[in-house]
């Protein structure tokens, strides 16, 4: 990609991520109400989305060939299982990536 | 300038969680960004302007894969909506704060979000700088993570095969802690489910705005299956 479409593109998610935060502030001064659709959709739409970014990112997984996407279980699963543990945001990413790293450099090459 | 720096030593120590969250979730971001070939002015220019941890992330894949304007824009548009969620709730607080008001609003991100919502001045230091002060220390954190990241990317010549499961954790993560919050779990079953059958159906390629369609008609229709308060972040 060309430097010039880089720029752009970082420009556009930029702009829609300042329209989103600045949005409330110049749409709905307060006294007046928020629409009922636009307060619901920003409570139910981040656990929605979340769960679709979730299957994004494994997008490209291959579970009926070797190894079977087990290196995507085992690490999703370790993921899982420190977070229910330590409630620790940062050891469940660091120590998840560690594993995968692992596993696809050295266990499943 | 004394108004600043009594400001600056309250705001500060408020900060040091966020801090180590910043940093090493801005270090992967960094690291991420340089294992796909973009060095660390981009990674400078992305945390400056964008400031927002997962879109980062996702941004990552959306340069890399040379996404268009349009998806781009969707995809942004639903992975940060929850900011209109908090800016709905900071109405009140960020009343009459003058040029400081657009800086916090710009500086507004989950964590900061959260340390604004349950952290008042103490008696004497004054609202606006406080918050500001909050707001910008954060913003640092992650600028410097970003750039440290994808300057160790590029200096130790890392093997970084499958760093790209950082973003992966991230996301489940989020997934786990919401799980565990919202008493209902239709919302996130929804996001899973809908987004399934579109992989399913539509490929690999080209099921994410099938899915985002979807995942948005179906909650619209459920609207009175998930009450207000049920699903909050």
């Amino acid at each position: 990609m060309s430097a010039g479409f880089t720029a752009l593109q970082i420009a556009v998610i930029a702009a829609v991520t300042a329209l989103l935060r600045f949005l409330p502030f110049l749409a709905f001064p307060p006294g007046r109400k928020t629409p009922p659709v636009i307060a619901y959709l920003s409570r139910a739409l981040p656990p929605a989305v979340i769960g679709m970014l979730v299957i994004y990112c494994l997008k490209d997984t291959a579970p009926f060939a070797p190894p079977y996407a087990l290196p995507e279980i085992i690490s999703v699963a370790l993921v899982v299982v420190t977070y229910l543990w330590k409630r620790s945001p940062l050891i469940s990413i660091a120590g998840g990536t560690l594993c995968y790293m692992l596993l696809v450099q050295v266990v499943f090459v | 300038m004394a108004t600043v720096r009594k400001a600056f030593r309250a705001a500060f120590p408020r900060t040091l969680p966020v801090m180590a969250g910043y940093l090493v979730l801005g270090f992967g971001f960094g690291l991420l960004l340089e294992s796909k070939g973009y060095g660390i002015g981009w990674a400078f220019i992305m945390s400056v302007m964008i400031y927002a941890g997962a879109m980062q992330y996702m941004a990552v894949d959306l340069l890399a894969g040379g996404a268009s304007l349009i998806s781009c824009a969707l995809m942004t548009l639903l992975i940060n909506a929850r900011h209109l969620f908090y800016g709905l709730s900071l109405l009140d607080k960020y009343k009459g704060m003058g040029w400081k008001k657009p800086a916090l609003i710009f500086q507004l991100t989950d964590e900061t979000y959260s340390l604004v919502c349950v952290t008042e001045p103490p008696p004497g230091v004054d609202k606006g700088w406080f918050y500001l002060t909050i707001s910008s220390l954060n913003h640092l954190y992650w600028i410097v993570g970003g750039m440290a990241g994808a300057a160790a990317g590029s200096l130790f010549g890392l093997n970084t095969a499958g760093v790209s499961f950082s973003m992966t954790a991230l996301f489940v993560v989020i997934f786990t802690d919401q799980w565990l919050k919202n008493r209902n779990k239709l919302p996130a079953a929804v996001g899973v489910g809908v987004t399934l059958v579109c992989l399913l159906v539509f490929g690999p390629d080209r099921f994410i705005i099938p899915a985002m369609a979807g995942i948005a008609l179906a909650l619209v229709a459920l609207k009175d299956k998930i009450p207000a308060g049920e699903a909050a972040p």
